[in-house]
């Protein structure tokens, strides 16, 4: 009888990897705890342990093998007197996983958002190229780029030098900017909190990077009391030109206490600004202008938006401005307005609505404070219906303030009550099926899109 | 109460005529600063937060004494001893008190919110603790431009149970930041007494765990004060890291001006003005050791009274903030 060896799923958020290394080679023996083979994922390099004992019957999958999917077969595991020769030949199709996030094999970021560059983009030189880049990558190459033009920045967070990143964000930097300006901290998020602001004070600039935004609730007092309020309380004079950034938000599967979104959180905040970017332009190009600015910005970044790639253009020094919304898609007949992840679901939303016949209009906010509301209000003047998305909860929440402005700054130019789209009022289960009902979706823009515009005319 | 430090055979510290009669005259002017305050304060003229520094002069006084350019300080709420400690304008600090817009933070801050970059002075912070790790920052940020200037972070005996000063302590530690945290330990954590609140009383043994070398100074005695100060400077400066000073001070007042102080009898604060009072004492040691008499201390006390004096006016005087401030310094405007 001969067992499988699958392709591990080696963090909640991983979907297919790297097959870098076999250790062992077809016919050797193998027990359980024998480091097999190493994989390499979007996070990290990590060894696999052999489960069963047995004979390598054959290997599947040869190492160098890039894009192997979670679940597939790599190699077969023969047990007792069973000989090579009777191990299969070909692996079975891997079967799907039920609870992977779905929009990430979907060709959205390539085929979506150069629109963006086209609607929004006007500074760009003409003919400029893009390169494919992920999200991941364009924050690492913003901190690398601010880092190489300024001495005074330094990133410091959990495990963000020798580690390379918790999430790979700050891969390299330990090897190009050396320890002294890549930080390792220990794990006192309310301490390195307090102790950046405080360097921020002397006029470094810190790139404080939280491993997740649900810890830097241990910090958030350092964030609005001590960054934030400072320069009001002392007049004018005591600037914080610090950047707390990580990922915010739901990621995959792991509960509640590490899943909340905190736009609306810092988004109330006065002397913070506070940026949520989807695709990877946008991120590398406010990143970069977060580190630039004189202020506390919190900038909340996304784990299920760190793997995908986007046309991130080939210009020196690409920086965009903070406070400015981007149309990523034109539309007549409702405006969907979303940050962060949710900009792909309203996108993707857009497309199956356009299949009906409804011409949705897609804003990404990309900055929630200050938030370009002009941008969003001459949308809803044309369009006359809105649906406001975010991952987080609806009570006081993002589109909560969005749906206010837009009745107060548009409401002649309504045909329709506002709707909100929103993580539902519970705290985010951990059961596949539980969290996917609980979390927003393409589906739920989609039908609520519907609603006001049937409801509406 | 606030004793010797047990134990304590050192020889008394010894200054010289101008710096004990330089700390006869910051002291004075702090508590005379502060005792205007008080008044202020029950005629309405100053509201909300107001934590006098009465009775804790020789801390911020002789430690100030061990500091040079560039070093930076930082402290809590209790803060106005040490704005004028740092040579900030009194009559700036007072008319922040008022609210007015003479003030420091042009009225915006209050007593527990002043700031002075030009004399590296980080706050005035109103929430227990906080100063602890934004201080060590202060010191990280000298070690990271490769100056030999170090930070003094004070913070009362209250504030040393923050988790949060414990997590500073640990980094400034790790990574030999030049720090000096100066442990302002007046016995009370607002009404909760040292023994009611700490299950090490000694404060000073709270770096133990960090390898953070600490001692027990008489906070009622400034030249001991400055004494211990300019080891611990001495210690940070030199990149061996953190420094940690428990001085056992006491405060006169209440917690803050709307503090009865039902928690300690009257004798105990009487006790303490009458026999180690750090102003009263310092002035004995002047008067023995004839660097000055009597006349000549009247004639500072009244020359500080007029400084006193010509800050209150100042400070009601100076108008309120005109409205439009209500809406500046939340950023920092301008293109990146």
């Amino acid at each position: 009888m001969s067992v499988d060896i699958l392709m591990p799923a080696l963090s909640p958020t991983m979907e297919e990897g790297t097959l870098s290394k076999w250790l062992k080679k077809e016919g050797d023996a193998v027990k359980s705890g024998d480091i097999i083979a190493e994989i390499e994922t979007d996070k990290a390099t990590m060894e696999v342990e052999a489960v069963d004992e047995g004979v390598l019957a054959r290997i599947v999958v040869p190492e160098g093998t890039e894009g192997v999917k979670v679940n597939a077969v790599i190699a077969v595991l023969s047990e007792d007197g069973e000989t090579v020769s009777d191990a299969p030949r070909s692996a079975p199709e891997p079967k799907p996983e039920p609870s992977a996030p779905k929009e990430t094999a979907t060709p959205e970021g390539a085929s979506e958002a150069p629109l963006a560059r086209v609607v929004h983009d006007p500074s760009l030189p003409e003919g400029v190229s893009f390169t494919e880049t992920t999200v991941r990558d364009a924050l690492r190459d913003a901190m690398a780029e601010e880092m190489r033009r300024d001495e005074r920045v330094f990133v410091m967070g959990e495990e963000v030098a020798q580690y390379q990143g918790a999430y790979k964000v700050t891969r390299e930097l330990l090897q190009e900017f050396g320890e002294r300006r890549v930080i390792d901290t220990p794990i006192t998020e309310h301490g390195f909190a307090g102790l950046g602001v405080g360097a921020a004070f002397a006029g470094l600039r810190p790139v404080v990077e939280f491993m997740t935004f649900n810890f830097a609730m241990q910090a958030i007092d350092h964030i609005i009391n001590s960054a934030a309020k400072t320069l009001y309380m002392s007049g004018g004079q005591m600037g914080c030109p610090i950047v707390f950034r990580g990922p915010n938000g739901a990621a995959s599967r792991v509960g509640a206490q590490h899943s909340q979104d905190y736009s609306a959180w810092y988004g109330q905040i006065p002397g913070l600004k506070v940026i949520a970017p989807y695709d990877a332009a946008d991120a590398k190009g406010l990143l970069k202008a977060a580190i630039r600015d004189p202020n506390p910005v919190v900038f909340l970044e996304h784990e299920l938006l760190y793997g995908q790639s986007f046309p991130v253009p080939d210009v020196d020094d690409f920086i965009l401005p903070i406070g400015k919304a981007a149309v990523k898609r034109e539309g007549s007949d409702v405006t969907l307005v979303a940050h962060s992840r949710m900009v792909g679901f309203a996108l993707q939303a857009a497309e199956r609505l356009a299949e009906e016949g409804i011409s949705a209009e897609v804003i990404d906010l990309r900055t929630l404070r200050p938030l370009d509301t002009a941008t969003v209000v001459e949308s809803v003047k044309k369009t006359n219906r809105l649906v406001c998305c975010e991952e987080g909860w609806r009570f006081f929440g993002v589109g909560a303030e969005i749906a206010a402005t837009v009745v107060t700054e548009a409401f002649d130019f309504l045909d329709a009550p506002p709707v909100r789209v929103h993580q539902k009022d519970v705290p985010l289960p951990y059961a596949a099926n539980l969290e996917a009902l609980s979390l927003p979706n393409a589906d739920d823009i989609a039908a609520a899109a519907k609603k006001v515009c049937e409801g509406g005319v | 109460m606030a004793t010797k430090p047990k134990g304590s055979k050192k020889a008394p510290a010894k200054a010289s005529k101008a710096d004990m009669l330089k700390f006869y005259r910051e002291m004075l002017l702090i508590r005379r600063f502060e005792e205007k305050a008080g008044q202020l304060y029950g005629m309405g003229k100053i509201a909300g937060f107001c934590h006098l520094y009465i009775g804790q002069e020789a801390v911020v006084t002789g430690v100030q004494a061990c500091l040079k350019d560039g070093d930076q300080v930082i402290t809590g709420y209790r803060d106005h001893g040490h704005m004028l400690a740092c040579g900030m304008d009194p009559k700036g600090v007072m008319a922040e008190l008022t609210g007015r817009v003479g003030g420091l933070s042009k009225g915006k801050g209050g007593s527990m919110h002043m700031f002075s970059k030009e004399k590296n002075f980080f706050g005035g912070h109103g929430i227990v603790g906080a100063q602890v790790p934004l201080g060590t920052g202060l010191a990280f940020a000298n070690k990271y431009r490769g100056l030999d200037n170090v930070s003094v972070a004070y913070f009362g005996d209250g504030a040393a149970n923050q988790g949060q000063v414990y997590e500073a302590f640990n980094m400034a530690s790790l990574w030999k930041l030049p720090v000096i945290y100066v442990i302002e330990n007046n016995m009370y954590a607002m009404g909760t007494s040292v023994e009611r609140h700490a299950s090490e009383v000694e404060l000073f043994k709270r770096g133990i765990s960090f390898e953070i070398e600490g001692e027990e100074v008489d906070g009622m005695d400034v030249l001991a004060v400055r004494e211990a100060g300019e080891k611990a400077v001495k210690h940070a400066r030199e990149g061996k890291g953190p420094y940690i000073l428990e001085m056992k001070t006491y405060r006169y007042r209440g917690h803050s001006m709307s503090d009865p102080a039902k928690y300690r009898k009257r004798e105990e604060v009487d006790d303490i003005r009458s026999h180690h009072d750090p102003i009263e004492g310092l002035k004995g040691q002047l008067i023995e050791q004839g660097h000055a008499t009597e006349d000549d201390l009247k004639k500072i006390d009244n020359e500080i009274k007029a400084i006193v004096k010509e800050a209150a006016d100042f400070s009601l005087e100076s108008p309120e903030p005109e409205p439009d401030e209500l809406w500046t310094d939340v950023l920092i405007e301008g293109e990146v």
